[in-house]
This record gives structure tokens, C-alpha cells and sequence, in this order.
């Protein structure tokens, strides 16, 4: 569906893309994930014909966005960053507006306004002046502008910057909503990371220009960290504070399991003992554990893997040189108390 | 069909915000007092003859309609840069430029539907004048092919001082320069006209070719030249496609 090749953007005195290359297959949702100021913006006005490539390809649906970008602009709808929204006009207007320009027939605009008015519920607002409405209808409003004309691929620059938590998760819904057909390819931005866990099937990372990863989530964690790590949580056999197993006892007894490569004790409360064990590379030890704790006579609690989080991720992927000893302490802080890990897993 | 319907939009936000009444009160009132005075004089003028015994011919071409098409003309020039100054710098600011630049129309049916849009509010306001105009066929009949013509000279005039404009409003991300690089402008070609008043070298009558009050003397007198129309037309060209190329070079830096 969407198809990049050797794309760079320069400008002025910066380059803002550099040599990027992907390919986005249909009805996929991906997520283009940077920190601010990487080229996901520029990548996106490029796609949706807004600015013309310095050198490489782009191609939408299979029309190139230089040569064919009437064709391309027809297949796109496009969120930019502030949704481009008329404040003196009412959204109904807005849409019928957006709805004439993106070439939806005369005769069945009212019954696509009236539909993405209802998909994107904004059709208690209809009547109301844009300028009037809160932040997340104006972001509604944007999204249903995009859709308007049913485009096979939808670009949004980062849909939920700006939005309140509830709106945030309204707003993903959407989203997930629109995918969930398959009528629509959907390319979003975000320098948010569990928006791209919560929503994408795909990650295209970048970094100052550059690509850095594209994979699934999954295929990215599992890459990231070929080990193991779980979180384990043992009582005593029923369960009482008092009759709660020694804790190095409990520790040498995990460390016997084979495929343990380290042991950490974590918590120590209420005479639950938690800790997390890290595998050795490409082992299985969730069931050997079990066996383990069970044989023993005490009660397992919890017992589950903690993936590395997108956001560890991430900085990994995206730290400079500089950022090196910062990424260390990150690494430390994680494997210290891995709690943390384990929550944002979760 | 897409250059309509961005100019009934432009319309529409011109009619929703101050800018539409702002300008047509202001010209109104300009516009009425010329007009009111010229008819005042006028009709002192008869009555001054008349007690005199005289009964020299009195054109109201020659003292009302010419003087105030001259006048119109000037008021014009300073009202056309609030006219045009949002047309783009607006939407650059608030990045709606982007919906408009990502959809399927062109770069010249968004030029021109801007343009005829601020084009149909300039007539409005034209409109206005007619209005006291009309006021002279009740009391009088006055030759209203001549005030065609005149009204004619101003739509050309305006329609090319309207391109300038939107030219200017291109230029910038600010309403506020816009408008002021607008009026300087409009305030060149100004004293140009002045300018063009005295010598007779080459130079003057370049700098008296270029004013585009000049050529609007033709139509006030009620002439049809096709020298004066070439002129406005062309002008009214070459400020639509400097605006097409402003935008395709937005396109490239932005």
C-alpha cells in the first residue's frame, strides 16, 4: 500500500530524513515512533504530498506522490499535528467543506457527514462554531475530516498529543475502531510508547532521520532481549506471614533450576517473597521453576515473564553515544527493581 | 467546482469575522461623504448660475460621477490589503493550509477561488456606491453607460490590486505584515501616480504606464480603452501566478 524507497528530506542547513526505507502492507496499523524532532513529521508530509522528496521514492497505493500526486491526495487522509480546523465554522459546514474539496459526489456528502460524524461522535456538536469546541472534539472533528472521503490510507501525526487521559483512550479506540475493518491502512505518530503497544501491529522506530528498527512489537522485544526474565512471587505453604520460607534457602533453590542464569531478591513483605530470575540465552524456565517452588512445599504466588517494555526499547534504540552512561543507569535502575518493568508490561 | 467551493468558504469566514462589516462600513462612509459633497457642490453650482441669470450646462458626469470614481478608486487602494491580508497568511498560521495542500485540488483552484472570493466582497462593497448613485437617476438621468464603464475600471482595478494582495498575503505567516506590506505597496503605486504627474522623459512614462490609478482615468471619463484593460488583465495575471509560484516555493522550503 504504501511504499518508501531511499527517502531524504533536506532542508535548508539539516537533513530531516535520511535514506529511509519501509513498506506498509493494507489494513495494517503501524506506528512511527521518534522522539521529537526525528523526521516523523517530515516522513508524513512527504507521503500525503505536502512536501516533495529531496531524494527517493514514495509511493502511495502505487501512484508516486511527485509524479501522480492528484491520484495519491485522493487515497490520503491526513491529521496533522493541530487539526487543521476553520474555528468561525460550524463542524457540520467544516465537514461538508472538507468533504467538496477531498471530491466526495454532491449527492452523497450529508450521508458521509452525518456518518463520520457518528463514528467519531461529534454529532451532538454539528451545530456548534469549531472555535467553540474543547480540545478532544476538535481532535475528533480532525479525525473525521480525514475519513471523509473513505481513503484507503490514513496518515495522523501524533492524534492524541494534547488530550486528556479519557480523551486519549477514546481517541485509541477510534483508531482501533477505524482499523478494526481493514478498509483503512493507518500510519501513526507518536512519541507516546504505550500508544504504540496499545494500538500498532507494526513499529517503524526513527532517530534523527534515520530508521532504526521496523518490526512488530513482539518481534522487537524478543530481539531486544534473546533471555528470559521472570518475576516470581513464593509464599509458604499456606500462605501465613509466620511460616514464610527463608529467603536464601528460596534463592539457592531458584538458582538450582536449570537454564537460571541469576536470582535477584526484590521484595521481602508479609512473608511473600518476590524475585526475578533471568534465564540463560534461548531457555525455557517458567515450568522448571514451578516444578521447583511446588516440589519444595511452598505456594507460588505469581509466576510471569516481564517483557522488555517498549519504552526500554526505545531508548535503546534511540540513545546517542552521549546518552550512553544515562542508558546504563536505566539498565541498572530496570534490572534493581524490576517491578517497574513488570507493571509497565502488564 | 472546487475553486467555488473554496471561495464561498473564503466568503463565508469574511461574513463571520469583523474584516467584511469593518471594510464596507468604512467605505460606506468614505465613499458617502465624497459622494455627498460632490452632489453638494453640484447643486450650489446650479442655483449659483441660475441666480445669475446664466444657463450654462451642467453635466452631473463632469461633477459628481467622475470625481467620485476617482475617489472610490483611491479608497480602494486602502482598503484591499485588509481585504486580502488573511487570504493566505491565515491559514499558514493555523495550518489549515495543510488540509488544503493534501487534498486532491490544485494549487491554481486554491489561488483563484481565494481571489474570487475577496474579489466578491470588493464588489459588495462597490455595490454600496451604487446605492448613492442610484439616488441621482431618481432626481435626475444622468448617462449610465459612462457609470458602467466606471464600474467596470473598478472592478479591474480592484481585481488587480486583489492578485497584488494575495501575492503579499502568500509572502508571510502574519496577518499583521501582510497587511502593512499590502498597504505600503498599494501606497507605492500611489505616488507613482503622482509621480507620472510631471516630466515627460522615458522614465515618467514608464513610472506612468506602471501606476494603476492612470489607467483607471480612462474609465472614470467613461472610455472603454483597450489599452487600460490589457493592463489591468495582465496585472491581475502576474499577481496570481506570483502567488502560484510563492506557493510551490512554500512547498519546497517549508
Amino acid at each position: 500500500m504504501i511504499k518508501v524507497e531511499g527517502l531524504t528530506k533536506r532542508y535548508a542547513r539539516k537533513i530531516a530524513v535520511d535514506n529511509i526505507s519501509f513498506e506498509v502492507e493494507k489494513g495494517q496499523i503501524v506506528g512511527f515512533l521518534g522522539p521529537n524532532g526525528a523526521g516523523k513529521t517530515t516522513t508524513m508530509r512527504v507521503l500525503t504530498c505536502f512536501l516533495p522528496p529531496t531524494a527517493g521514492k514514495a509511493s502511495v497505493a502505487g501512484f508516486d506522490v511527485l509524479e501522480q500526486s492528484l491520484e495519491v491526495k485522493k487515497r490520503i487522509g491526513y491529521l496533522p499535528e493541530t487539526p487543521p480546523v476553520y474555528p468561525e465554522m460550524e463542524v457540520r459546514e467544516y465537514l461538508e467543506f472538507v468533504g467538496r474539496i477531498k471530491g466526495v459526489p454532491v449527492a452523497d456528502l450529508a450521508k458521509r457527514v452525518s456518518e463520520v460524524s457518528e463514528k467519531c461522535a461529534i454529532y451532538d456538536v454539528s451545530k456548534t462554531l469549531i472555535g467553540k469546541l474543547s480540545k478532544g472534539y476538535r481532535q475528533r472533528v480532525g479525525l473525521a475530516q480525514a475519513i471523509i472521503h473513505n481513503p484507503d490510507v490514513l496518515i495522523l501525526d501524533e492524534p492524541t498529543a494534547g488530550l486528556d487521559p479519557h480523551q486519549i483512550i477514546e481517541t485509541r479506540d477510534l483508531i482501533k475502531g477505524l482499523a478494526e475493518r481493514g478498509e483503512h491502512t493507518i500510519i501513526l505518530s507518536t512519541h507516546i510508547l504505550p500508544e504504540v503497544e496499545q494500538t500498532c501491529e507494526r513499529v517503524i522506530i526513527i532517530n534523527k532521520g534515520k530508521l532504526v528498527a521496523m518490526d512488530t512489537v513482539a518481534n522487537l522485544t524478543s530481539r531486544l532481549r534473546g533471555a528470559e526474565t521472570v518475576a516470581v512471587e513464593i509464599a509458604g505453604a499456606d500462605g501465613s506471614p509466620d511460616e514464610a520460607p527463608d529467603l536464601a534457602i528460596v534463592q539457592r533453590k531458584l538458582e538450582q533450576v536449570a537454564g537460571v542464569s541469576r536470582v535477584l531478591p526484590k521484595e521481602h513483605r508479609d512473608g511473600k517473597l518476590q524475585f526475578t530470575v533471568e534465564s540463560l540465552e534461548g531457555r525455557q524456565i517458567r515450568p522448571g521453576l514451578a516444578r521447583a517452588v511446588v516440589e519444595s512445599g511452598w505456594s507460588l504466588n505469581e509466576l510471569h515473564a516481564v517483557g522488555l517494555s517498549l519504552e526500554e526499547i526505545f531508548l535503546q534504540l534511540t540513545a546517542s553515544p552521549e546518552d550512553a552512561r544515562q542508558e546504563e543507569a536505566i539498565e541498572a535502575a530496570a534490572a534493581g527493581s524490576p517491578s517497574m518493568s513488570a507493571g509497565e508490561a502488564k | 467546482m472546487n475553486t467555488f467551493t473554496i471561495a464561498r468558504k473564503e466568503l463565508n469566514s469574511y461574513f463571520r469575522s469583523p474584516i467584511a462589516y469593518g471594510v464596507m462600513a468604512f467605505f460606506a462612509l468614505i465613499s458617502g461623504y465624497f459622494f455627498f459633497v460632490a452632489v453638494e457642490f453640484f447643486v450650489r453650482r446650479g442655483m449659483e448660475s441660475a441666480m445669475m441669470g446664466q444657463s450654462v450646462p451642467m453635466d452631473m458626469g463632469d461633477y459628481i460621477i467622475r470625481p467620485l470614481f476617482s475617489n472610490i478608486s483611491v479608497i480602494g487602494l486602502f482598503l484591499i490589503p485588509m481585504i486580502t491580508m488573511r487570504l493566505f497568511a491565515e491559514e499558514k498560521r493555523t495550518g489549515t493550509i495543510e488540509l488544503l495542500l493534501t487534498s486532491p485540488i490544485s494549487d491554481l483552484e486554491i489561488i483563484l477561488g481565494k481571489w474570487l472570493g475577496a474579489m466578491v466582497l470588493y464588489l459588495a462593497m462597490l455595490a454600496i456606491s451604487a446605492l448613492s448613485l442610484s439616488v441621482l437617476f431618481i432626481y435626475g438621468h444622468p448617462d449610465w453607460k459612462p457609470i458602467l464603464v466606471g464600474y467596470l475600471g473598478l472592478v479591474l482595478q480592484g481585481g488587480c490590486l486583489l492578485a497584488l494582495g494575495t501575492f503579499i498575503s502568500n509572502c508571510t505567516k502574519n496577518q499583521i505584515v501582510a497587511g502593512v506590506a499590502g498597504f505600503a505597496t498599494m501606497l507605492l503605486l500611489w505616488v507613482l501616480d503622482w509621480a507620472s504627474s510631471f516630466g515627460t522623459s522615458v522614465v515618467d512614462k514608464v513610472v506612468s504606464y506602471l501606476s494603476v490609478l492612470q489607467h483607471f482615468d480612462t474609465f472614470s471619463r467613461g472610455v472603454l480603452d483597450t489599452k487600460d484593460i490589457v493592463f489591468y488583465l495582465s496585472v491581475i495575471f502576474v499577481g496570481l501566478f506570483l502567488t502560484a509560484r510563492s506557493m510551490e516555493s512554500l512547498r519546497w522550503r517549508a
